[in-house]
């Protein structure tokens, strides 16, 4: 990367970072760079320029550098994006700001604490618990294409938390079980070897959970995967609303996807 | 998932001085689909104040000069006036969001969402034309 440095007349553009030391005490400050330009880079190799040739204390989160990893999500100029998609040509010539995601506690610099999400995934129970335990010699769990297709969609999520970031539900109550959590929930609810619904539900359909989005759509704006854990969490609204009146109407054989709690708020 | 060398990572102890940002009170002027979204929702208290006109209305049915003084009242007519927009406001945002909440399949494939959007406007439509049909023939004579 310094290779580029000795170009003639190198354009160049500013960064302005976030900077939060904890150790030393001060608040949060703003921290201009100067970065060469280049159109096939990415803001996270505009980071990785800082971080080896300007100023080796800048701290973040990277990975893969391919979209893949989800670790290198961060606020660029307000919008949550993974900083190795958001290239420097579509915001050259102006400045851009880059600050941790959203709604997380910083720990340092760029690098947020996403110790709230990892435990929600484990609430949510947002693993395959099997329908029905078969030995290895009983072989495979067998899946139409229909039946895959019904989640697939989901599966594709790389927790990088963006939509979280997106989310202002989330930003003013961080106990939300929010959107990818939930979505990872449904990715295993509607996997037809899965028989895990009943003990999801008492988490997702709770007012922390489901019936705390008021539909505000950005997380499925903001997600690279197209997950789209909005319409998960809406789908899941209808779920729980049908068994909440199947509860009524069928008080013995109506429940289907098995939410103890009722419906909750509307 | 990998992280800066220096940086304690979520399975490691949480770290002692973390620094927790404020939700600015006007984080719904930061970003137009924000602001959408805010107006869909405030919307809503011109649609239950319409409601509500409406229940006057009927509570009126059989004093005819009670009804009509009502529909002719300065207020009432500036309410309708609001409330119009914002309830076409409100029809059309929902309807439009209609596709996430109803998921159809047909086999391996979704029901394409302008289909079911499309039947929602549709609907919309119908019932407005039949109630613009009552209105004209049926309910002149009421």
């Amino acid at each position: 990367m310094a290779a580029t440095d000795t170009r003639a007349a190198q354009k160049t553009m500013k960064l302005e970072v976030f900077r939060y030391l904890p150790d030393n005490g001060a608040e949060p400050e703003f921290q201009e760079y100067e970065v060469p330009y280049r159109d096939d880079w990415v803001v996270l190799d505009a980071l990785n320029h800082i971080k080896d040739e300007i100023d080796g204390t800048l701290a973040y989160r990277w990975s893969c550098r391919m979209g893949v990893c989800g670790s290198c999500g961060m606020m660029v100029n307000g919008e949550a994006k993974l900083t190795c998609s958001a290239f420097l040509r579509d915001y050259y010539p102006q400045p851009i700001k880059v600050e941790p995601l959203n709604y997380f506690p910083v720990i340092r610099d760029l690098v947020i604490n996403m110790d709230g999400f990892i435990d929600q995934l484990s609430e949510v129970k947002a693993w395959l618990i099997p329908a029905e335990e078969k030995s290895i010699d009983d072989g495979e769990y067998l899946q139409t294409p229909a039946e895959l297709a019904k989640y697939k969609q989901y599966t594709m999520c790389i927790n990088c938390m963006l939509c979280y970031s997106a989310c202002p539900v989330f930003g003013q109550h961080p106990n939300f079980i929010g959107p990818a959590a939930i979505a990872l929930a449904q990715r295993y609810n509607l996997d037809s070897r899965d028989g895990g619904a009943d003990e999801r539900a008492e988490v997702i359909f709770s007012d922390e959970g489901i019936w705390e989005c008021t539909f505000v759509g950005e997380c499925s704006e903001v997600c690279p995967k197209n997950v789209d854990p909005a319409g998960a969490i809406q789908m899941a609204k209808v779920t729980a609303t049908n068994d909440w009146f199947k509860s009524f109407l069928m008080p013995k054989g109506g429940k289907k996807s098995g939410s103890k709690k009722s419906g909750g708020k509307k | 998932m990998t992280s800066d060398g220096n940086v304690p990572t979520a399975a490691g102890p949480a770290p002692a001085k973390q620094y927790i940002r404020k939700m600015p009170a006007d984080w719904w002027l930061k970003k137009p689909a924000y602001t959408r979204y805010m107006v869909r929702e405030m919307t809503c208290l011109f649609v239950g104040g319409y409601a509500m006109f409406l229940l006057m209305l009927i509570a009126r049915l059989d004093k005819p000069e009670e009804f009509a003084a009502l529909l002719a009242n300065p207020v009432a007519i500036a309410l309708q006036l609001i409330a119009l927009p914002m309830a076409i406001y409100h029809s059309v945002t929902w309807f439009n969001l209609t596709p996430k909440v109803l998921v159809i399949w047909r086999g391996e494939e979704k029901v394409p969402g302008i289909l079911i959007a499309g039947a929602h406007y549709a609907g919309w439509l119908a019932v407005s034309a039949g109630l613009v049909y009552f209105a004209i023939s049926g309910g002149a004579d009421g």
